[in-house]
């Protein structure tokens, strides 16, 4: 896999440097750099909420450009629902050893097995709304003050709200109506005991910037986003990967496809979409051509159309 | 992939029809997806409407949904070929000067909303000062619902002669006007059919054209530093650089600088970001710096130029605005934030608070309420180093955070 940070580069002053503004994807890349380094200096115990998908992928490695020479700051911590995709775990296991990073997981299996959480039952069930028991128990355990996620504004309507530094109270929960004002670039950390926050430095970046930006940069990916041979089930219109998690229908039959996924969840319930992109080119065609939203591909959020509100007030990403 | 970002800001009194413009863009633009729209198209028919209600694509929270009023900033966004646009969308609703204070902290630009068949309302002037207060350095006027009046010239150019004569007042260099019906779709996106009369561009051709290269200051040299990496490796054993987003003017390695508070000087060695080594940096650039001489530099501090640096002071004079419920008194303590550095500071004096509506500056005021934009004077408990907010968005800015609570309580321009 090539990577622009292993080689040692000079860039000469372009058009665009001497005209003293940047791209969009510079501003934003600055931006966002900008917030981690803000992380690690405000807090004591940050953390990187790391989920295999693309976009903790790219905030991994905007934390690797923003304390280069020195090694990442700060742990990731995976919040494993047990449900995932063999091509995500082996890419995490990857990408730790490639950064030098210390990695905490959080097991959702562990949390069920102490009664902390109950699984789901029935053709939809999902451990996804269950990652919220084992998140919060994960940053309690490790006294985590802030947890940076990959979430971003354009995604969901709740998200477009949010903050950049997203104070949670006591119990994780998040009070849409009582959020700290957040001006300029000057962001408030200032918590009570117990207290933690999140923090999304890629809010402003969009799906198209987030793949816009891996292109630029060369950043690897899991196999599961690029095109590839897979046996699936149709559900209700969503293309589902047979796995050992996924209880088939009496008159549902397996079938071969060309597919990727635009998102990587939990297994059972992230679908996949049909298509030949197998190229970071051909990825970024299809999203600038495509007419549906990431997150409709994610049966969790068809529940109701408030679902994922409810879910980030009780804590969830 | 190069084109740039333009942060705008939407204001204008409920009902101007603020929601229906920015998912008339969103929708124009084709940034809206397949989904979203089914959600639209079911809810404004449950709803039995007889159109879509683009408004319903910037609905927020469900509480807000319910109350049937939008009570906070949210983010949207949506690209063009040219530039990729961020929307804060804030409320016009009356008690919430501190959203729009918030929305147009970050913005370059700041849509005004006037409804056509109203004119210039309370609102219009109070979001134009908030405009001007804030340095939003360009300002788009849309005279909306142009559909509610014939589509008359008329009725436009009384409003933009109105708008004229009142905003001679403020600072804003660059101002603009256009007359759109956000429901039909004229001028916004598309050329209107019917106004013939109007010669100007469309709002989107705004959007994408306005010059916004000289938003950032690239003359005064400021680079407030974050965090100072050490990575104690054998490799880099004697690497020291200072991380941090540059403020202002352009760095080059070689240059002569000078660190405040401390007054020490050196020269840049290298400026760094990642792995590459760049020949410049200028705003809004995270880079690293790594000087010639091995001196003490802390978050906080400030590397300048010897002929050009912040002034360090502990008696500030501000404008602020503030955003909390609960009052504040002369003599209250706060922590202050500005750029990387965070201070105690107590409020000192009330010089006058502002009427923003008349423009009108009252005296005597021993207490600030929620939403009060007001003249203050801050002691400090060490120096800050800072510009005026005219000359330097950032390092002219401040935030004060409650003692107890932890709330940001005001938004602070330095004079
Ligand atoms: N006729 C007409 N109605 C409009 C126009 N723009 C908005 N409206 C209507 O005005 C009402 C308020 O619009 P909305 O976008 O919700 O206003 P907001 O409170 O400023 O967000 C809605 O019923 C819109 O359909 C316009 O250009 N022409």
């Amino acid at each position: 896999m090539q990577d622009k940070l292993n080689q040692d580069v000079t860039i000469e002053p372009g058009v665009e440097m001497s005209q003293y503004y940047l791209s969009h994807l510079k501003e934003l890349e600055s931006e966002a750099i900008y917030v981690i380094r803000e992380v690690v200096a405000q807090f004591e115990n940050p953390a990187l909420l790391f989920s295999g998908g693309k976009d903790s992928i790219v905030l991994a490695y905007l934390s690797r450009k923003a304390f280069h020479p020195a090694k990442i700051p700060f742990p990731l911590v995976h919040i494993d629902t047990g449900h995932n995709f063999p091509e995500t775990m082996e890419y995490r296991d990857w990408l730790v050893n490639e950064l030098g990073v210390r990695l905490v997981v959080g097991s959702v299996q562990e949390s069920i097995d102490k009664g902390r959480a109950k699984e789901e039952t029935g053709w939809n069930a999902s451990r996804n709304a269950l990652q919220t028991v084992t998140l919060l128990d994960t940053i309690e355990k490790n006294k985590f003050d802030a947890a940076m996620g990959g979430a971003r504004r354009d995604e969901e309507k709740a998200r477009a709200k949010e903050r950049f530094f997203s104070h949670r109270d006591e119990f994780g929960q998040w009070d849409p109506k009582n959020q700290r004002p957040e001006l300029w670039n000057l962001f408030n950390g200032k918590k009570h005991q117990g207290e933690h926050f999140r923090v999304f430095p890629i809010s402003n970046w969009t799906e198209m910037d987030v793949w816009q930006y891996i292109h630029m940069e060369n950043i690897p990916i899991p196999k599961l986003y690029y095109s590839h041979e897979r046996e699936v089930i149709v559900r209700d219109g969503a293309i589902l990967s047979t796995s050992p998690w996924l209880k088939l229908k009496p008159d549902e039959v397996p079938t071969k496809k060309i597919v990727r996924f635009r998102t990587c969840g939990d297994m059972p319930i992230t679908g996949a979409v049909e298509s030949d992109a197998d190229t970071i080119e051909k990825i970024i065609a299809e999203v600038a051509a495509s007419r549906k939203t990431e997150r409709g591909t994610r049966a969790d959020d068809k529940r109701s159309e408030t679902a994922m509100e409810d879910r980030k007030k009780s804590g969830y990403f | 992939m190069t084109n740039q970002l333009l942060r705008f800001t939407t204001a204008g009194s409920v009902d101007d029809g603020k929601s229906t413009l920015i998912g008339r863009l969103l929708y124009d633009s084709k940034s809206i997806f397949e989904d979203q729209l089914e959600a639209v198209e079911a809810s404004s028919a449950k709803k039995g409407f007889d159109y879509v209600d683009l408004s319903l694509l910037t609905d927020g929270l469900k509480s807000e949904r319910e109350q049937g009023i939008t009570i906070d900033v949210a983010y949207r966004y949506f690209a063009t070929p040219k530039r990729k646009f961020i929307i804060a969308d804030t409320p016009g609703h009356i008690q919430y000067t501190r959203n729009m204070v918030t929305g147009a902290s970050t913005a370059n630009l700041a849509l005004i909303l006037i409804d056509a068949r109203k004119g210039l309302v309370e609102q219009t002037f109070r979001h134009s000062f908030i405009a001007s207060l804030l340095k939003i350095p360009h300002i788009i006027v849309c005279v909306n619902k142009m559909d509610l009046v014939d589509y008359d010239e008329a009725v436009y150019e009384k409003i933009v002669e109105e708008y004229k004569g009142f905003s001679s007042r403020l600072e804003v260099s660059d101002i603009q006007f256009v007359p759109i019906s956000a429901l039909a779709g004229d001028n916004v996106v598309n050329r209107s059919e019917n106004m013939t009369w109007y010669e100007g561009a469309t709002l989107l051709h705004m959007l994408e054209s306005v010059h916004i290269e000289s938003d950032h200051n690239h003359i005064d040299s400021r680079f407030p530093v974050q965090y100072v990496v050490r990575p104690h490796s054998k490799e880099y054993h004697d690497f020291r650089g200072y991380a941090g987003r540059v403020a202002g003017g352009i760095f080059r390695p070689g240059d002569d600088v000078v660190v405040m508070p401390s007054g020490f000087s050196s020269k840049i060695k290298t400026i760094e970001f990642g792995n590459e080594k760049l020949e410049e940096a200028f705003a809004p650039m995270s880079v690293t710096i790594t000087l010639e001489d091995e001196i003490d530099i802390s978050r906080g501090d400030i590397i300048a130029k010897p002929n050009n640096h912040p002034k360090a002071d502990q008696d500030i004079d501000l404008m602020i605005c503030w955003m909390n419920q609960r009052p504040v008194n002369l003599n209250t303590k706060f922590y202050l934030r500005h750029t990387t550095r965070e201070v105690k500071a107590v409020l000192k004096e009330i010089q006058y608070k502002l009427d923003i509506n008349s423009l009108e500056k009252l005296d005597n005021a021993e207490q600030l309420q929620m939403n009060d934009i007001a003249r203050i004077k801050l002691r400090t408990a060490q120096p800050l180093l800072f510009d005026s907010y005219r000359k330097n968005r950032i390092t002219g800015s401040v935030i004060l955070v409650d003692e107890g609570t932890n709330e940001t309580v005001a938004a602070g321009m330095i004079v």
